[in-house]
């Protein structure tokens, strides 16, 4: 069986051909959907890329929340479709309510491009399982609005769950609590972060292939769900 | 035709790095003991009579998409 991974392309997403390149390289089918058909074409899987849907005006990810496709990936993740949120992804993630908290603008005001050291925080969700426990990765970072937000009670408990996924190493680049860089749902099915997997599968365009293990560990788990 | 005015504004407990800045900028103008805090203001116009039941709808429009209530507040009220 091969994987069918959807891509979700918004007015203004930036990243969603590279994420479907990073579907490929992994060994799966990438599968191109558009943000005003509420149609799925019958996906595994989806990915929100990362971007500025609808130029990010209102909020970053406000106005995507309510686009056609976005209804349709909301009834599939909470039925346990596997959902990865990437930078704008993540945020519309927030917005739609499938993940706690909210992204703001980075503390130092600008926009921060780096290659970005993570500790993988938990191989207990479906895009992390192809981990090692406590594993630090390299992966690119690039945004603006990346500062993770949410109250005191939701920050203990997304701690005491072990649902934040990666944490920022050596410096937090934009303000997050608790260095917060990705964190998932109760399920594990869904997952946002900030930083950008998908540009790290080709070592001819970056200084890791640590993107790889999330487009495999869902493919792994797919496998397991059918055998 | 009415206008009702929704203010929206970072909590007050969330970091607000727009108003920062800005806070930045009026000091070295020479603006001195100014502390700002940088909102969004809607200006929404409405067919017709702004009775209690279309407030509440406005309020639920708010609520829905214009704030974001996990960092933001807002408020809704007639304009005039």
């Amino acid at each position: 069986m091969t994987a069918r991974i959807g891509v979700v392309t918004f007015p203004g997403s930036l990243d969603d051909s590279d994420a479907a390149r990073a579907v490929r390289l992994a060994g799966a089918e990438p599968v191109s959907l558009w943000h005003a058909s509420d149609d799925l074409s019958g996906v595994d899987a989806v990915i929100l890329p990362g971007g500025f849907s609808y130029g990010d005006y209102l909020r970053c990810g406000a106005i995507a929340r309510f686009s056609p496709v976005m209804g349709s990936v909301v009834a599939r993740a909470n039925a346990g479709m596997p959902v990865l949120g990437i930078c704008n992804g993540f945020q519309v993630l927030c917005e739609a309510h499938l993940l706690p908290g909210a992204l703001i603008r980075n503390d130092r005001r600008t926009f921060v491009c780096r290659d970005q050291k993570l500790r993988v925080e938990t191989r207990d969700t479906v895009w992390t399982c192809d981990f090692a426990d406590g594993q630090e990765i390299v992966i690119a970072l690039k945004n603006g609005e990346g500062n993770y937000q949410a109250d005191a009670e939701t920050i203990a408990r997304l701690e005491g769950e072990n649902r934040v996924v990666f944490r920022y190493l050596d410096g937090n680049p934009n303000g997050s609590i608790n260095d917060i860089a990705g964190i998932t749902n109760e399920a594990g099915n869904v997952v946002g972060l900030m930083p950008h997997p998908e540009h790290n599968v080709d070592p001819l365009a970056g200084p890791s292939l640590d993107g790889l293990p999330f487009f495999t560990s869902v493919q792994r788990f797919l496998l397991a769900a059918v055998g | 035709m009415a206008r009702v005015i929704v203010d929206v504004m970072p909590k007050p407990e969330i970091l607000d790095p727009q108003g920062k800045a800005v806070t930045g900028a009026l000091q070295r103008l020479g603006f001195t003991g100014l502390q700002v805090r940088q909102g969004k203001r809607f200006e929404v116009e409405v067919d017709g009579e702004v009775s209690e039941e279309r407030l509440g709808q406005i309020r639920h429009a708010a609520e829905t998409l214009l704030a974001n209530t996990v960092i933001e507040t807002f408020d809704v009220r007639v304009e005039g």
